[in-house]
């Protein structure tokens, strides 16, 4: 009877079928540009003004260049923009030779009208060196690196001896100095860029729609979604072979692996733990690891009461045991961690003391501090996955159950990132399970960001630590190149550390990358955040 | 015909009065201070603190607080996101689209697919095919949203890496958003493989769509189905039998008609479901759609863009209903007898 209403309607259902089947590849301009998925938001588009790994990840080594570069795999300083660099025999005098024919990006909102030259590397120190430089103030006037390793202060002046070479004397000598300039944080901004947007009124523009000289120039930007940016046509160390370069911010990881697996991403940024053997097995895809320059750990808000006693920090340290969280936070992937420093550095001390689990102990000294019994304390975890916490809330709840034993009660706290980094900063926490990821190979990277005074207002020191003697010992650790004797004053640093333990090193991670086979000129930059710039994808 | 016009415009206004004032309650009812969940703003000083005070009176009483809301919601000027510092109408704006898209690709496969199903399990009542088609869509019915998305997810993207899992459009494609529509944003964007990016955006659609559009199908196959029975059984089609029309003629011009009728207004019911569903299954596609943002708001306890965010949908579905229902009113004689307006 209803013969003509059968073949439009099993047409449609097919066609619908069809439309969901066709297996072609899905990117038509797949070979044109780079997609890798970072985890959060940047703060910013300038790292001068923030020291998270996001931030650095998606501006140091994409948008900007230094005057010097750390080698990936030597870990040795090497020429970047500065082509040569001499230091006076007394350490206090710095001397770079400048690049000739460097040009800053070329875009919608800036056209620079000359290469780059010494006024540049003079305004780009300048703005977080002098409280009166006219863009210090512009956002924020906060350059919390620089402020945690005192740098400004050290440096008595720069200035330009001629357009093409630069001299920065210091008041004290400062064997990390060369270090802290080739760090993420180090960038190099056009002054010029900077006058133009001064004279329009709109200085604060210099950290938003951001001009370097780094291989890929800025285009967009949308919160929580991605970010794009342009290949730099003139890029001095050749032009990148991708046209684009995307930052899909994708904050769950098993989506950032779902991702990968479908191609929708070419890299991913922090694999999770649990992932690593998916990502092993499969033949599309590449984990590559790295003994990590980094330290996971557990701070303590030294500014509060019962916190500000060190018996009350050495009881909670035994009260943990330190092998089972690693086991059940990083698996294999991990080292247990002693003192700030991992084995990688040169100045490892491999005998130096650590915290056993004596959970009796713990007890003992807490009644001895007055600390009763159900005393409440918080734990706050970070909410992302980083290479020195895979997983911060987990090992906050097993931290959780292991002072319940001794009867200590504990809330476990978590934001979002960016409200976690504010309120850590205002120090509204107990304890934190946080940690660090170098900018540079040099171990006052590690002593001095993580506790000394200055790092407190920087924010850095997660802890709020202030003790003069140690800062005297890192003070001096830098003051001489000899590395018998610096070695000697971190043993001694470390032992101070055991004595007064403001916070529990945890573990030493492994770094790890995973990216599909197509990507050739991937590798992982210990020294700080991702480089893309040398990357491209072949078409298979 | 005014009459009913009126009614459904009084009908609206008052259901959005009293839509707004829920959403100012909230004002005072979220654990902020009422100015920050207000514009977004957090007040860095105590004179900031009374500028915006002053801004918005909210040092006058109640009533005044909520006149001066008003004429601020319809300037414009819905404040700030807490988190991003960004305009919520601007990133309201630029999620509702997207939301609005997917929705309205599923429909079209509900009714595509949906309706003529239904009337061909209709016509064929209780035989095999009818049980057949009857059976699937109560299976299909059944099956939770977020469940099948992930089902599709693991099957179509994982497994074979046919479909794409996130997202409107691969991001290598550098679309502007104009007007929040891709299918749009893509036809006015310059520089841009238009085909290939069309295609692309199509790939994208096609898991979230089907994943929605599933349940919706299902109930409009037995609705469908349902309403055809029923006309079939009525006298007048015995009557058009006995006048010598063919079962084509008596199909569409008798059944079809009057069976379509009642479904109109149980098609607005779905929609709402729609919408829902789609919020859901956004947050497995990492759609940038409205469902998607609110989750974001809820996480980062976003107040103002909660606030703004659950106006803008439940506008959006009132809207839509009141149209539908006003449609539905006016190409629907017999339903002039009912006086009052109802939704």
């Amino acid at each position: 009877m209803h013969k003509w209403l059968v073949w439009p309607v099993i047409s449609t259902a097919l066609l619908t079928l069809l439309g969901g089947c066709s297996p072609q590849k899905y990117s038509a301009n797949y070979t044109n540009g780079l997609v890798y998925c970072s985890e959060s938001d940047p703060i910013s588009m300038n790292p001068q003004l923030d020291t998270s790994t996001t931030t650095a990840d998606a501006t140091a080594h994409q948008i900007y260049d230094r005057l010097l570069e750390f080698d990936t795999e030597s870990g040795r300083i090497r020429p970047s923009l500065a082509t040569s660099w001499s230091v006076s025999d007394d350490g206090l005098l710095y001397r770079f030779s400048l690049r000739r024919d460097v040009k800053f990006h070329t875009t919608d909102y800036f056209t620079p009208g000359r290469p780059f030259n010494a006024s540049d590397v003079l305004f780009s120190f300048n703005r977080w060196r002098l409280p009166q430089h006219s863009f210090h103030n512009v956002s924020g006037g906060y350059y919390p690196y620089f402020e945690s390793l005192g740098l400004a202060d050290n440096i008595a002046d720069i200035k330009a001896v001629s357009p093409y070479e630069v001299e920065i004397s210091l008041k004290q000598r400062d064997s990390s100095f060369l270090a802290n300039i080739a760090s993420d944080f180090s960038v190099i901004l056009s002054a010029e860029y900077a006058d133009v947007l001064m004279s329009q009124g709109i200085p604060e523009r210099i950290d938003r729609l951001p001009i370097g000289t780094g291989p890929y120039q800025y285009a967009d930007y949308q919160k929580n979604h991605y970010i794009r940016y342009d290949v730099n046509n003139d890029y001095w160390q050749g032009t990148p072979a991708s046209k684009a370069l995307i930052f899909d911010i994708t904050p769950k990881s098993s989506l950032r692996l779902a991702k990968l697996m479908t191609g929708e991403c070419d890299a991913v940024a922090f694999p999770a733990r649990v992932d690593h053997q998916i990502i092993r097995e499969r033949e599309d895809l590449v984990l590559a690891e790295k003994p990590g320059l980094n330290i996971g750990f557990w701070a303590f808000n030294t500014e509060r009461p019962p916190f500000d006693n060190p018996s009350v920090r050495k009881a909670l340290a035994y009260a943990i045991d330190k092998n089972t969280l690693i086991e059940a936070v990083y698996f294999d992937s991990a080292t247990r961690a002693k003192s700030l420093l991992p084995a990688a550095s040169w100045a490892y001390q491999a005998d130096a003391q650590d915290t056993g689990y004596n959970p009796v102990l713990a007890r003992q000294l807490l009644d001895e501090a007055g600390v009763a019994p159900g005393f409440t304390m918080s734990v706050w975890a970070i909410p992302v996955e980083r290479a020195y916490n895979p997983n911060a809330q987990k090992m906050a709840e097993l931290i959780q159950r292991y002072l319940a034993d001794i009867e200590v009660e504990v809330n476990i706290v978590s934001y979002d990132w960016s409200t976690f980094r504010r309120q850590l900063r205002q120090g509204n926490h107990d304890s934190v399970l946080i940690g660090w990821s170098a900018d540079n190979g040099d171990p006052d990277n590690f002593y001095r960001p993580l506790l000394s005074c200055d790092a407190i207002p920087s924010g850095t020191n997660r802890a709020r630590w202030c003790n003069p003697a140690y800062d005297e010992i890192l003070d001096r650790a830098i003051q001489t190149e000899d590395v018998d004797i610096r070695k000697a004053l971190y043993f001694q640093a470390n032992e101070l550390l055991f004595d007064k333990l403001p916070m529990v090193p945890i573990a030493h991670a492994y770094r790890y990358q995973a990216y599909r086979e197509e990507l050739s000129g991937m590798v992982i930059n210990p020294y700080g955040g991702i480089r893309l710039g040398g990357v491209t994808k072949q078409r298979d | 015909m005014i009459r009913i016009l009126s009614r459904y415009a009084i009908l609206f206004s008052l259901t959005l009065l009293s839509l707004c004032a829920l959403s100012f309650s909230l004002i005072y009812l979220f654990p902020a201070e009422p100015v920050t969940t207000l514009t977004g703003i957090t007040p860095q000083n105590l004179m900031q603190h009374e500028a915006l005070m002053n801004q918005y009176h909210l040092n006058n009483s109640i009533i005044v607080q909520f006149a001066d809301y008003l004429s601020e919601l319809f300037a414009g000027n819905w404040g700030v996101s807490l988190i991003s510092g960004q305009p919520l109408s601007e990133e309201i704006m630029l999620a509702l689209p997207a939301t609005i898209e997917l929705s309205a690709c599923a429909m079209f496969i509900v009714i595509v697919v949906g309706i003529p199903l239904g009337c061909y399990s209709g016509l064929r009542a209780y035989s095999t095919t009818d049980f057949t088609i009857n059976s699937i869509s109560v299976t299909a019915y059944s099956v939770p949203v977020f469940w099948l998305a992930v089902l599709f997810i693991l099957t179509f993207s994982l497994q074979f890496g046919w479909l794409p899992l996130s997202g409107r459009i691969n991001l290598l494609f550098d679309i502007p958003p104009k007007t929040g529509f891709l299918m749009i944003d893509i036809l006015l964007a310059d520089n841009v493989d238009r085909a290939a990016a069309f295609s692309d955006a199509l790939l994208h659609l096609i898991l979230p769509v089907l994943s929605i559009a599933c349940i919706s199908t299902a109930s409009m196959i037995r609705i469908t189905r349902r309403s055809i029975i029923d006309v079939l059984n009525k006298p007048f089609i015995i009557a058009a039998r006995s006048k010598g029309l063919s079962s084509k003629q008596i199909f569409f011009r008798h059944v079809l008609r009057n069976a379509l009728l009642p479904i109109l207004p149980l098609m607005a019911m779905q929609i709402t479901t729609l919408i829902t569903n789609a919020m859901i299954v956004e947050t497995l596609f990492s759609w940038p759609g409205i469902g998607n943002w609110l989750i974001q708001a809820i996480y980062q306890r976003d107040y103002s863009a909660l606030r703004m965010g659950m106006l803008a949908v439940s506008t959006l579905v009132v809207m839509i209903t009141i149209a539908i229902d006003l449609f539905n009113r006016l190409i629907d004689p017999s339903r002039e007898k009912y006086e009052s307006v109802t939704i």
